[in-house]
């Protein structure tokens, strides 16, 4: 078990995108390492592969070269079928415009990851409840997402997230939308809450307002990590 | 995640209702039109259906349909009562006369004159008065919508109801008199022309001088023969023309369809039904689909399956298949019960509920497969777009 311990280890991960006779490097080699119990951020130029670095971690974009295990488990070899079920259930998502279903209400938005893991319906929901009320949004469980503001919103996507207990949260600029006070406060929830010795957080963000979130801040810059600073989170 | 699929579905009331309007369209389109259509084309053989007794109509082996009248010879219903099998054979005239309404107009009538001994042929339903009552003194028996519509009398006062011609009016056909002894109910004719009934010698008395008259000779097979036999005993002995009276529906069917612009209009009008609804249910659902490709990529970028999305789309599809046919198919019975008194011929078989159930089917799977094909080929990595 060489990565025994580690939630991601990335070893010299290359992917290139293919478009018509033009072919773009936007990973150059990515050697990267994330711990359990750590709240990691990429952070770089907008361009620079940090969306692909994640879509590569979060098994929704296969790599050409390299390789990159998650929690021991390389998705890259897994069938499509296996891929699917062990992102399911082990990897939850933040994306930057929330992604809420529109229709549904705040409760069955978050207790889509439990049905799709054949959760049964009444425990989906009281699994749900039980997150929103972490979150602070006990009682806004009948609303639906454009009834909430968009910090509240980003709480329900961390909500969605968390219900199903994954081990590896992906956030993709969980704070661009949202203004300082409400990005901090989106920030402590999802320290607060998500952050465990047994699950690891990556961000991807490019809001310096909120790097001091960060236990670790891989830069990135073409395709490659140029630096990786640690720093004491508050 | 079937209800999470039925809310995404519901929960965009504009492009809900506009897949249900579209599939409604079709299915109302489609169901009404093939029943005015089988409606019309079932009373072009109404006068065969309203004479159920006899199993085989005898005529010239030149006529096409029931209203192409080709006169035989009154011996020729000898000859047809001498063929082997032949139980009974009866004479049957049919004709176009013109009866001469109060206001000095004429009215072309369907005149059929019935065997003066047994009456065979009579109309299936009698309202007012007796078939017997034919044996009295010029009589005859108008059908109620005739009697009600074409043959009424003139207002009382200008701009007033018309008098439905009743039992002891008197009317003239071809210059000769003509009393009402009886109201009936038969199935409506093509033409919508009134119906007369009246005995032989006297519908070929109220007929133009012609040396031929005998229309039909109407023939009841003995018991146990084989009608196709005896049909064919019958034309190989007489040279006349023999079918059963499904055959001779067939054959009035027939011509209607190939020698009328008839099935072409309302071909056309179903097709059109099915075109606009596929292209509004069609193009509304992958708009829905397209709308909600972000969602569809987070729930496969959350874990949910190719399977998964496909299923959740077929049920989409399927809830909204069920409620657009049975929309359609209510609206176009309720257009046929309200017009059900009506010269609108309107007849709604279980053919054309199936017939426009599989139109509908073919609807939303083409509408599904569009989807489908583009949410299968979705990356999940779209979520991270933003």
């Amino acid at each position: 078990m060489r990565n025994s311990g580690l939630a991601v280890y990335c070893n010299g991960v290359i992917k290139t995108y293919t478009t018509g006779q033009t072919k773009v490097m936007a990973l150059r080699g990515i050697d990267l390492d994330v711990r359990t119990g750590e709240l990691l951020m990429l952070v770089g130029p907008s361009g620079c592969g940090k969306t692909t670095l994640i879509s590569v971690v979060a098994g929704i974009l296969d790599h050409d070269e390299g390789d990159c295990l998650v929690f021991d488990k390389d998705m890259r070899a897994m069938g499509q079928r296996k891929k699917t079920l062990y992102r399911g259930s082990t990897i939850g998502f933040v994306f930057q415009a929330y992604n809420l279903l529109p229709t549904l209400s705040v409760l069955e938005n978050v207790t889509v990851p439990l049905l799709i893991n054949g959760e049964s319906r009444g425990m989906a929901e009281k699994k749900a409840h039980d997150v929103l009320e972490q979150v602070g949004l006990g009682d806004k469980v009948r609303s639906l997402p454009s009834q909430l503001s968009g910090g509240q919103q980003q709480r329900v996507a961390i909500a969605r997230a968390l219900v199903h207990n994954p081990r590896l949260i992906v956030c993709d600029e969980p704070t661009s939308a949202l203004d300082a006070d409400t990005g901090r406060m989106v920030m402590e929830v999802l320290r607060g809450t998500a952050l465990s010795s047994d699950r690891a957080l990556i961000i991807v963000t490019h809001d310096n307002r909120i790097f001091n979130f960060a236990d670790r801040i891989a830069r990135m810059d073409d395709g490659r990590i140029t630096v990786i600073e640690s720093q004491v989170a508050h | 995640m079937y209800a999470i699929a039925l809310k995404m579905l519901m929960g965009d009331r504009g492009k809900y209702l506009g897949i249900i309007m579209g599939l409604t369209f079709a299915s109302l389109l489609i169901t009404q039109q093939s029943s005015i259509f089988t409606g019309l084309m079932t009373r072009t053989y109404g006068t065969i259906s309203d004479l159920s007794l006899p199993d085989i109509w005898v005529m010239d082996h030149k006529v096409q349909f029931i209203d192409d009248l080709k006169p035989l010879q009154d011996t020729e219903l000898y000859r047809i009562r001498s063929v082997k099998g032949v139980e009974w054979a009866v004479p049957l005239y049919k004709g176009l006369l013109k009866a001469r309404l109060d206001n000095g107009n004429f009215q072309i009538c369907n005149v059929l004159g019935l065997d003066d001994a047994t009456l065979i042929g009579g109309p299936p339903m009698m309202i007012e008065g007796s078939l017997s009552d034919l044996r009295r003194q010029d009589s005859i028996i108008v059908n109620d919508v005739g009697a009600n519509t074409r043959l009424a009398r003139p207002p009382k006062e200008p701009g007033g109801k018309r008098i439905p011609l009743k039992v002891g009016d008197v009317l003239e056909i071809n210059d000769r008199r003509a009393v009402v002894v009886g109201i009936c109910r038969v199935s409506r004719t093509f033409q919508s022309q009134p119906v007369i009934f009246t005995t032989y010698t006297r519908a070929t008395s109220f007929a133009p001088r012609e040396r031929k008259l005998l229309s039909f000779i109407l023939v009841k097979a003995a018991a146990g023969e084989d009608l196709n036999a005896l049909c064919d005993r019958i034309r190989k002995g007489t040279g006349l023309a023999a079918y059963t009276a499904q055959q001779f529906k067939d054959l009035t069917y027939n011509f209607y369809m190939k020698n009328t612009g008839i099935p072409i209009n309302f071909g056309i009008a179903v097709a059109l039904g099915f075109l606009v609804g596929t292209a509004i249910a069609g193009q509304t659902f992958y708009n829905f689909t397209l709308e909600n490709l972000r969602y569809f990529g987070t729930l496969k970028a959350m874990g949910a399956s190719n399977g998964m999305l496909l299923r959740m789309i077929v049920l989409q599809a399927l809830v909204v298949g069920a409620i657009g046919y049975g929309m359609g198919v209510g609206g176009a019975s309720l257009f046929g019960f309200l017009l059900g008194g009506t010269e609108l011929s309107f007849r709604l078989t279980k053919e054309i509920l199936y017939l426009s159930a599989a139109a509908i089917i073919i609807i939303i799977v083409l509408s599904a497969l569009i989807s489908i094909r583009r949410v299968m080929k979705l990356e999940p990595a779209i979520v991270f777009k933003s």
